[in-house]
């Protein structure tokens, strides 16, 4: 091992003592300054840490959450209220956790919409991209099991809504609804065992998912804004031309952008922690009633766009299975790309219109989500569907008939 | 021997890994049984089960056209005293209707006919949307301005647009596709109803 002994020679006093015991330095030599990342990352670059940043932000605001929350029936919605109005600071804590779960959505989805826009799907980094589509779907059931937590009117009627697409199981439907409930309704149990999974389960699941991300990362290295791989061209020294250390570049790099990130973050928490509605819903500020639905029930703007698209279908059934192949299909995409070029750069006018139709379409599906299901609205939501599974469906056929550019041997870039 | 690691010449292979496959399933059978207490404590406790227990409703303190919501088992319960000319009414859409006969939809023998019910007047259903659980909000007045011209009366799902009629049945252009359903419920006597039993089963 001469990495180690490079790592602890001519190092005196507790630096060798440690390092001797835990290896510090050889993991930061080899993981971090040893690392190589292109030196063409760009703006979208900034979404992986920020995802991560906020990830530790839920972990600590949510710990000092827990100290005060009570998950039952009767106590949890006026725990919260309790928090917010008694707790000292209180308040912050909470608007810190609220936002910070709009904030993750907002974070994740632009850090896919860059992966889209890349190719960071395509081989070899297959794996990489399953492992954050199943980070997505830690993180949508730990948004909404913490989302029932406030047991506000909304908490209460979304999980009745989420659970019972459950029951459209064939077969054993009804009896999983049961179970998951633990009661013969949306109940004091069912609410118990999601504040256990929000707080236990699912984070500890996201955070093994994350190092296994991470990990990924690291076997495939980052993939770049001209989709090509760095360590293809590299110099004597073996080390990638166009790669530079991650650490200082982009670590200094990423500093500056969780400064720019904080100032939006902040600037929600005091001054529109509600967001007109949005990160907070209106009707959660009434407790949970099982005799009287909201007017409008709607979840969150994150899961708008695939709620959108389950009432777009007239049966349930297929409604609640259109709703599952939206998300399954991602975990396909590196297969249903078939361009000889990865970035978006490079690629035709076909897949660009493509790509450029699919955020439009995943963008009006959660403003249709969020709208009343009837008339024009409906009929939108369905054209837009088709168009979101268009964008999967045709992409082995669109993606292998245009002529794309050339991809550069090296790296383009301007310092 | 040097090496005690070392596989020895004669070693029967064949055997050994025989015995390492046999070792590990039964182990997993293990593992498996073992899961069945953390699964089995998701279902409903017995606390749970014992707070289901029937309930009793006098139907003669219903106005004719009135509505009633209880709650049993954690599920809102609506009891209709229907007029009789909402009941006349009844037959006059079926064309309208996914399943005008209730063959599709999920309600006790006694309450699969023209009614759906027990008593002509009385209407008892789990309020519950079969689309995705949402309250239908009553709206009894014959062409309500807000359904139409020709809306016979009945429920209105305010989260996804389902309509049903007074007994319950959906109309077309519904994203639910069946009934309201029907909970089990007898007459005790002539107006007390007990909902969650039914004469012939005992408690559901």
């Amino acid at each position: 091992m001469a990495a180690s002994t490079d790592t602890t020679a001519g190092k005196t006093g507790f630096r060798a003592w440690l390092n001797k015991r835990l290896p510090v330095d050889e993991f930061v030599d080899s993981q971090l300054i040893g690392y190589f990342a292109p030196k063409n990352f760009n703006l979208w670059y900034f979404f992986g840490s920020l995802a991560l940043l906020v990830f530790v932000i839920q972990i600590l605001s949510g710990i000092f959450l827990t100290m005060h929350y009570k998950p039952s029936e009767a106590m949890a919605f006026d725990s919260v209220e309790y928090i917010m109005r008694e707790v000292e600071w209180g308040w912050l804590i909470r608007y810190l956790h609220s936002t910070g779960a709009s904030f993750f959505f907002i974070v994740v989805y632009l850090h896919m919409f860059r992966a889209l826009m890349y190719g960071s799907y395509r081989a070899p980094r297959e794996l990489l991209w399953i492992l954050g589509m199943l980070l997505y779907l830690a993180l949508m059931a730990e948004a909404f099991m913490g989302y029932v937590l406030p047991w506000g009117n909304m908490s209460y009627w979304g999980a009745q809504v989420i659970v019972n697409l459950f029951g459209t199981i064939p077969v054993i439907g009804p009896g999983i609804v049961e179970w998951i409930r633990g009661d013969y309704g949306i109940a004091d149990s069912t609410l118990n065992r999601f504040f256990a999974l929000h707080v236990i389960a699912v984070p500890f699941a996201i955070a093994f998912l994350i190092l296994m991300h991470l990990v990924a990362l690291r076997q495939t290295g980052s993939n770049n804004p001209d989709g090509i791989e760095i360590k293809a061209k590299t110099g004597a020294d073996g080390k990638p031309l166009d790669g530079i250390p991650f650490h200082p570049y982009y670590t200094v790099k990423d500093i500056v952008g969780v400064g720019v990130f904080l100032l939006f973050f902040c600037g929600v928490i005091f001054f529109v922690p509600t967001f007109g509605g949005l990160f907070l819903e209106k009707p959660n500020f009434e407790p949970a009633n099982a005799l009287s639905t909201p007017e409008h029930i709607a979840p969150v703007w994150y899961f708008t766009a695939f709620y959108a698209m389950l009432r777009a279908v007239p049966d349930q059934q297929m409604g609640a299975l259109l709703m599952l192949l939206a998300i399954v299909v991602l975990f396909f995409l590196p297969w249903l790309d078939r361009s000889p070029v990865k970035s978006i750069r490079y690629k035709g006018w076909i897949s660009k219109l493509a790509l450029a139709l699919f955020v439009v379409a995943f963008v009006a599906l959660s403003y249709l989500g969020l709208q009343p299901a009837d008339g024009l609205y409906v009929i939108l939501a369905r054209i837009f569907t088709a168009v979101y599974f268009a964008f999967f469906i045709l992409m082995p056929w669109y993606t292998s008939i245009e002529t794309c550019k050339p991809a550069p041997e090296r790296v383009s870039y301007h310092a | 021997m040097s090496d005690e690691n070392a596989t020895p010449d004669d070693a029967d292979l064949s055997r050994r890994k025989f015995l390492t496959v046999a070792t590990a399933a039964t182990g997993a059978v293990g593992a498996a049984f073992t899961l069945v207490p953390f699964i089995a404590s998701w279902k409903p406790s017995e606390r749970a089960r014992a707070l289901g227990a029937p309930l009793e409703i006098d139907v003669s303190k219903l106005e004719p056209g009135q509505m009633i919501t209880k709650s049993w088992r954690k599920q809102p319960i609506y009891v209709v005293r229907r007029t009789p000319e909402s009941l006349a009414k009844l037959g006059g859409h079926d064309g309208n209707l996914k399943d005008p006969k209730s063959e599709a939809s999920d309600q006790p023998a006694y309450a699969k006919n023209d009614m759906r019910s027990l008593k002509p007047e009385v209407l008892v259903l789990y309020a519950a949307c079969t689309h995705l659980g949402c309250l239908p909000k009553q709206f009894f007045t014959v062409a309500d301005p807000a359904m139409g011209a020709d809306w016979p009366g009945g429920f209105f799902c305010p989260c996804h647009g389902s309509r049903f009629d007074l007994a319950g049945r959906v109309f077309n252009g519904s994203p639910a596709s069946a009934n309201l359903r029907v909970p089990p419920h007898k007459f005790e006597s002539d107006t007390m109803l007990v909902i969650g039993v039914d004469a012939t089963q005992g408690a559901a």
